[in-house]
């Protein structure tokens, strides 16, 4: 085995097959509507850093997690707690009182939000659907059956870990951690986002309520798009890294003119 | 429900494109939420759209048991009759405090617009009229939520009172700090969009907008409009200016 195919079971850079059309295509409206996705992401999260499990959460109630992303969790610039009935640890209102002072870009960062949606669930639909209808999904992004012996599994894993990075070729065939991973961001992690996305729209779990109860509440649902994301941007560093250290300008020039 | 007095539902999606692609100015005769040609707004117009073309009319939020309900912030206008805070109206800002003074007993819902019978409403009025209680989620667009139960009257039952005209396709909101918004003739005829006046099985407190709030259960909080005094209904849509959240960046649909 060439040294170079060491790291994964990638092909040497004169065997390797490039980027066919509709892939890059895909690839960077994908990649731009993913980004504009994530920073407007956090300047949502900006406006209430707090995530919780359940359908409840507010600055009223015990956080699951809190992120020093904004000043705008402050319980002690709410007014009085008033109950609504006489039982003790009966539910409370209190007026928040530092409206000026907050924190809230949701009016353009809402609608960035979801207009990038839209550009990367449509191009996300339109790579399934021809990734199915040309083979490319089955040749090139699921892996083997016999691929997923744990002993396999392991020996890829340990390479990574021991070998050399060294110059890869661009586009397929793909080693097998690099099929998996491709084949987990295109089908568990972008549809779990676009899902628990759904579940957070009041308009549509009016009519398909079984999202609520798959995610365990609303704002379970909010954190498990939170965590999603971590995933992704996990995947997006690593991703950039390899492509860096396998030959950043041959691999760019394959994701824009195909080889 | 499709009825001659709900004349705004779904539309062939081309058209809604077409539309939203163009640079339609606002005003008398617009009769789709406007895109000012703004990106965001076009993207606001599609979801509107694509919610209204594939998902199903009047289907019911959510409803909890009372052992659900949790603790609410209240945010945003908390006291329309406090000038210390930036949203306030000079106009009605006093209005309030002097009807707040007087427990209410001078305040009247103005019903007026697309109607045959435009009407002024008391609170004793509103609560001769058959009432609804509901336990439901409001989703703030900040992203927390809380469980509260409502009473109050369905919009409907006010609208229908007041006699809906044919060509009649928007409602807009009035409040007493200034802030007006409006939702279209499904929203407003949906089962659960309620002119509330209690909360937990009390009076509306004033930070909840006492003495009558909007609940839309299929938008986002900032649609539920509090410290009503005032309903026009529209056969056009109206941003409402400088004071519609529209023109303000936000988007007008907030089913998402």
């Amino acid at each position: 085995m060439p040294a170079a195919a060491a790291l994964d079971g990638a092909t040497p850079v004169s065997q390797s097959l490039g980027h066919r059309g509709w892939v890059r295509s895909c690839h960077w409206a994908i990649a731009f509507s993913f980004l504009t996705l994530a920073f407007t992401g956090i300047v949502i999260l900006m406006a209430h850093p707090r995530l919780y499990w359940g359908e409840v959460g507010n600055d009223l109630m015990p956080a699951l997690l809190e992120f020093p992303i904004s000043n705008n969790h402050r319980p002690d610039d709410y007014g009085p707690a008033t109950t609504f009935t006489e039982v003790p640890g009966a539910p409370i209102s209190a007026t928040r009182d530092y409206e000026d002072e907050f924190f809230n870009q949701n009016s353009w960062g809402r609608s960035l939000h979801f207009l990038a949606a839209w550009i990367l669930v449509t191009t996300g639909l339109g790579y399934a659907f021809t990734g199915l209808v040309t083979g490319h999904v089955g040749r090139n992004l699921l892996p083997r059956i016999g691929e997923l012996a744990p002993r396999v599994l392991w020996n890829d894993f340990r390479n990574h870990l021991t070998s050399p990075i060294e110059p890869a070729g661009s586009g397929p065939p793909y080693g097998l951690l690099q099929k998996l991973t491709y084949s987990s961001v295109v089908f568990i992690a972008l549809p779990l986002m676009l899902l628990t996305g759904l579940t957070m729209s009041p308009a549509v779990t009016a009519a398909w309520p079984f999202l609520l109860d798959l995610f365990g509440g609303y704002q379970s649902a909010r954190t498990i798009h939170f965590f999603c994301f971590t995933a992704l941007i996990l995947f997006l560093v690593v991703h950039v890294a390899l492509v860096i250290a396998t030959g950043f300008r041959r691999q760019l020039r394959a994701m824009v003119v195909g080889h | 429900m499709m009825t001659p007095n709900n004349p705004v539902p779904r539309r062939a999606f081309m058209k809604a494109m077409a539309s939203s692609a163009g640079l339609v100015l606002a005003g008398c005769g617009q009769t789709e939420p406007p895109t000012y040609g703004n990106l965001l707004r076009m993207g606001d117009l599609l979801t509107y759209k694509a919610h209204r073309l594939l998902l199903p009319e009047h289907s019911l939020a959510h409803e909890y048991e009372y052992s659900d309900v949790t603790s609410v912030p209240a945010i945003g206008t908390t006291n329309p009759g406090n000038p210390a805070r930036s949203i306030y109206s000079a106009e009605f800002g006093p209005v309030y405090e002097q009807l707040r003074a007087d427990e209410f007993s001078g305040w009247r819902l103005t019903v007026e617009g697309s109607v045959m019978r435009p009407s002024a409403f008391t609170l004793a009025d509103l609560k001769r009229l058959p009432s609804r209680t509901q336990i439901t989620r409001h989703a703030c667009e900040e992203g927390w939520s809380a469980i509260a139960q409502w009473t109050g009257v369905p919009l409907r039952t006010v609208l229908e009172a007041a006699g809906l005209q044919s060509g009649a396709r928007y409602v807009q909101f009035h409040a007493y700090d200034d802030i007006v918004d409006g939702i279209d003739m499904l929203d407003a005829l949906h089962p659960q969009t309620l002119l509330a006046y209690g909360m937990n099985g009390r009076d509306l407190p004033i930070g909840h907008g006492a003495p009558l709030r909007l609940r839309v259960e299929t938008q986002l909080g900032y649609k539920s409009v509090k410290f009503l005094r005032r309903i026009v209904v529209t056969d056009h849509f109206d941003d409402n200016g400088s004071q519609g959240t529209i023109q303000n960046g936000w988007s007008w649909y907030a089913g998402i």
